[in-house]
């Protein structure tokens, strides 16, 4: 009985997960502004997990996790940070001038197999795959994957934020230097090479005001270039998201990655 | 070489003689809202292919303890974007305070600052107001910049602006 209560609520676990990605909730970092000037600046960011854009109504950002690289490169602590029932919240005073980027990255090794009709997930490092026996088991799937969940904040002239090379990146127009009615070129970058052929959703906030999200679709060409052009200023979600089979240590996997940016789009 | 010198001089000196340049009028509409705050005002010259050509003036509140008008600059957004944000400041000879409602008279001596570089040519004046707890708006006026020549031409703003006058001056 025990074990059968536990299976189940194993079920219901990994029903819950699957059903929270189909739900897609959003993932976001929400600047206070993301352009700022003088020398004594300040944002205060929001972080959330939710449903509508961009309001807290599901889990926050965890804390522990967030990393904010200064434009010299340096890594920044976040200021007052709070973690609410909701929202993550925390701020950032802008010593440099140039572009700030803050950050939830993460990536891991995930492999799924079956026993019987159960499903059994693992989690962990090349050498425990193959120490553990699981590359071993029946059928399995192993997959890298990576995620990364940012926004930008710029002090007086935007500079070059520079590409960590790990997972799904932006590079190309810069992401705090965006005015309506101009289209720019953003590039996507999986591992440091050209993201070809990725599907790109683009939301505007506030979308809990509309009966529609007014969603957009973009995609990437065979150079990880997309263009974007916006109807409104505004905070926008963007997210991509990117499948295919990557090699590690000599062993073929699926990889998986996965990128959220925060843009806002100022008006003229 | 010599003979080029002595050509350039008397050129030079014409120019000095004759200390014309811009007489600009920017009119500050008188609002009557609950919180009115003199607007941040940004003046900069604009060549034919959109690029700055010459930061004329910024109104802002220059002497609030800890440069703390400095945080506003960005409102002033286009300006921001297209100079301010590449600059120091204060910007001396630029940077000054906010002006009253009414119509506020500035000149810009064609010897002096910016426009003692300005090559002759079509240009836009651009100036653009935002104002604290309240809207933004930009006018541009269309001129052309040749030594020595007068001409006066105006443009008006709807909310935050009222008639920008520009006159060339001998």
């Amino acid at each position: 009985m025990k074990a059968i209560a536990k299976r189940l609520i194993t079920a219901a676990a990994v029903a819950s997960l699957m059903v929270g990605a189909a739900h897609a909730h959003r993932a976001w970092f929400v600047p206070s502004a993301t352009v700022v000037s003088g020398d004594n600046a300040w944002v205060t960011i929001d972080g959330a997990v939710s449903n509508n854009l961009f309001f807290p109504d599901h889990r926050p950002m965890q804390i522990d996790a967030i990393s904010i690289t200064a434009p010299d490169g340096s890594t920044v602590k976040p200021a007052n940070a709070m973690v609410g029932q909701y929202r993550t919240t925390f701020d950032l005073k802008l010593e440099q001038k140039g572009t700030y980027r803050i950050a939830q990255a993460s990536n891991g090794l995930n492999a799924s197999w079956k026993e019987g009709t159960e499903t059994k997930r693992w989690r962990g490092t090349m050498g425990d795959y193959v120490s553990q026996g699981i590359d071993k088991k029946p059928g399995v799937q192993l997959t890298t994957s990576s995620r990364r969940v940012e926004t930008f904040v710029t002090n007086g002239a935007p500079t070059d934020v520079k590409l960590t090379g790990k997972g799904l990146e932006l590079s190309g127009a810069h992401p705090n230097d965006l005015y309506l009615g101009e289209e720019v070129t953003f590039k996507l970058t999986d591992n440091g090479k050209p993201a070809a052929n990725v599907e790109i959703t683009l939301i505007q906030g506030g979308d809990r005001y509309r009966e529609q999200a007014g969603e957009v679709k973009l995609k990437t060409d065979a150079s990880g270039a997309f263009k974007m052009k916006v109807e409104n200023a505004g905070m926008y979600w963007l997210e991509a998201e990117s499948r295919g089979t990557t090699t590690m240590e000599g062993k073929t996997l699926n990889s998986m990655s996965t990128y959220v940016a925060v843009l806002e789009v100022l008006p003229g | 070489m010599r003979k080029l010198l002595c050509l350039a001089v008397p050129v030079i000196t014409a120019g000095a003689a004759h200390a014309g340049g811009i007489e600009l009028t920017v009119e500050i509409p008188k609002l009557s809202v609950a919180e009115y705050h003199r607007p941040y005002v940004a003046i900069w010259i604009e060549d034919a292919s959109g690029k700055v050509a010459a930061n004329l003036s910024v109104w802002y509140d220059v002497d609030l303890k800890d440069s703390e008008g400095e945080k506003w600059l960005k409102d002033i957004r286009q300006w921001w974007r297209r100079t301010g944000r590449s600059l120091e400041m204060p910007l001396d000879g630029v940077s000054s305070p906010t002006k009253a409602p009414g119509a506020n008279k500035v000149t810009f001596p064609s010897d002096k600052g910016a426009l003692a570089t300005l090559a002759p040519g079509d240009y836009k004046l651009i100036v653009e107001a935002t104002r604290e707890v309240g809207g933004k708006e930009m006018v541009e006026v269309p001129f052309k910049w040749a030594p020595g020549a007068e001409a006066t031409t105006s443009a008006k703003g709807k909310e935050e602006l009222g008639v920008i006058t520009l006159k060339l001056t001998k």
